[in-house]
């Protein structure tokens, strides 16, 4: 019921032939909106990058945990606004976040495999021994 | 059952605004198909990058720590990665999802002018980001000498990167091909769908690489100095060396 509720808010969006010249999409922002998002997109990058030479967060380590939310932020309005996620169908966000959940799993379970023995793979295929 | 027909019915297989008008055949979800397959394309997309990144975290710091025990190579990460150049890179692909979003706004209100001049912008911003890729790959090759197998980091960053230009190469060449359809007409308002479902690739190529611009280059590893110190004890260890 709250899919199709969503469904008909957004329409599902494709063709809208009905759409005239000028107008946004019924629950799609406008161009005006797609332009903000980008500047605060474009603002985030450059936090970032600032961020990276500022030597006090790197020592506090504070360097890393802020330069991952910004990344998260920046992930997760490309993907709500501009993949239209935010306004589109909750399955189609369900589907991504089945392929996001299980590739962070990756991630995190091959970085703890690899990090019981630090660096034995390594030297193993280094030096062909035991 | 009824439901899900009734759903379909009522929105024209997810796009278009009615069935008269719809390339599409109404589906049982509601959800135009090939826009439900793009979607799960991406989520098995994010699993791939996902391997390589995983590789590339735990291959650059074998790479720090067998040189900091003496038994490795270089280039390192922080001895080759230009942040300023990739920033820029980075913004130009940022620049690009802004630009594909306003290609799909145009041709959803009919406006051809403004679909063609948006994907060429797209492709071509998206060029660029490519030619950065060409020029930092061969600027790490013919001057810091960091070739695929000269040492762990050069084999998984080679691998990620490139599996990453790979993407926006295939994803300028779609871009292209829509703007060369658009071009013989083919590109209405009724179609609006292969734009976004195009669109939709782009913006996933952009999102991998906010999530490569910061684990790659911003992240230093080098900030972990106990991990290398451990790692680079341990090695010795093993071979005998203390």
């Amino acid at each position: 019921m709250a899919h199709r509720a969503s469904v008909a808010t957004h329409g599902g969006h494709g063709g809208h032939p009905g759409s005239a010249a000028g107008e946004h999409l019924p629950g799609h922002p406008g161009q005006r909106t797609y332009i903000n998002i980008a500047i605060i997109l474009a603002i985030i990058t450059i936090v970032e990058v600032a961020t990276y030479y500022i030597e006090w967060m790197a020592d506090s380590g504070v360097l890393v945990p802020t330069l991952i939310v910004l990344s998260a932020a920046k992930f997760v309005t490309v993907v709500g606004y501009f993949m239209h996620l935010k306004f589109d169908d909750r399955r189609l966000t369900w589907i991504f976040a089945a392929g996001l959940v299980i590739s962070l799993a990756i991630v995190i379970s091959l970085k703890i495999l690899m990090d019981v023995h630090p660096i034995d793979y390594a030297l193993r295929l280094l030096t062909g021994g035991e | 059952m009824s439901t899900a027909v009734a759903t379909a019915e009522a929105h024209g297989g997810g796009h278009g605004g009615g069935a008269e008008h719809s390339p599409h055949p109404p589906t049982s979800t509601g959800i135009d198909h090939r826009k439900l397959l793009m979607w799960g394309f991406l989520a098995s997309d994010c699993m791939f990058f996902g391997s390589l990144i995983a590789t590339y975290l735990i291959y650059r710091g074998r790479a720090e720590e067998l040189v900091a025990a003496g038994q490795g190579s270089g280039p390192l990460p922080h001895e080759v990665l230009d942040i300023p150049y990739t920033s820029v890179s980075a913004f130009v692909l940022l620049m690009s999802s802004l630009t594909m979003v306003l290609a799909l706004a145009a041709v959803q209100r009919g406006d051809v002018r403004g679909t063609r001049i948006w994907l060429f912008a797209t492709a071509t911003l998206g060029s660029i980001f490519l030619g950065g890729q060409y020029f930092e790959f061969t600027s790490f090759y013919k001057e810091d000498g960091l070739g695929l197998t000269t040492n762990m980091f050069g084999t998984s960053f080679y691998t990620l990167t490139g599996f990453h230009g790979a993407h926006v190469t295939i994803g300028v060449i779609m871009l292209l091909s829509l703007l060369w359809v658009s071009l013989r007409g083919g590109l209405r308002q009724e179609q609006a769908i292969n734009v976004e479902i195009i669109g939709l690739y782009w913006h996933f190529v952009d999102i991998v690489w906010i999530v490569i611009f910061t684990l790659v280059y911003l992240i230093p590893y080098d900030d972990d100095i106990s991990t290398i110190s451990e790692g680079a004890e341990h090695a010795a260890r093993l071979l005998g060396l203390s």
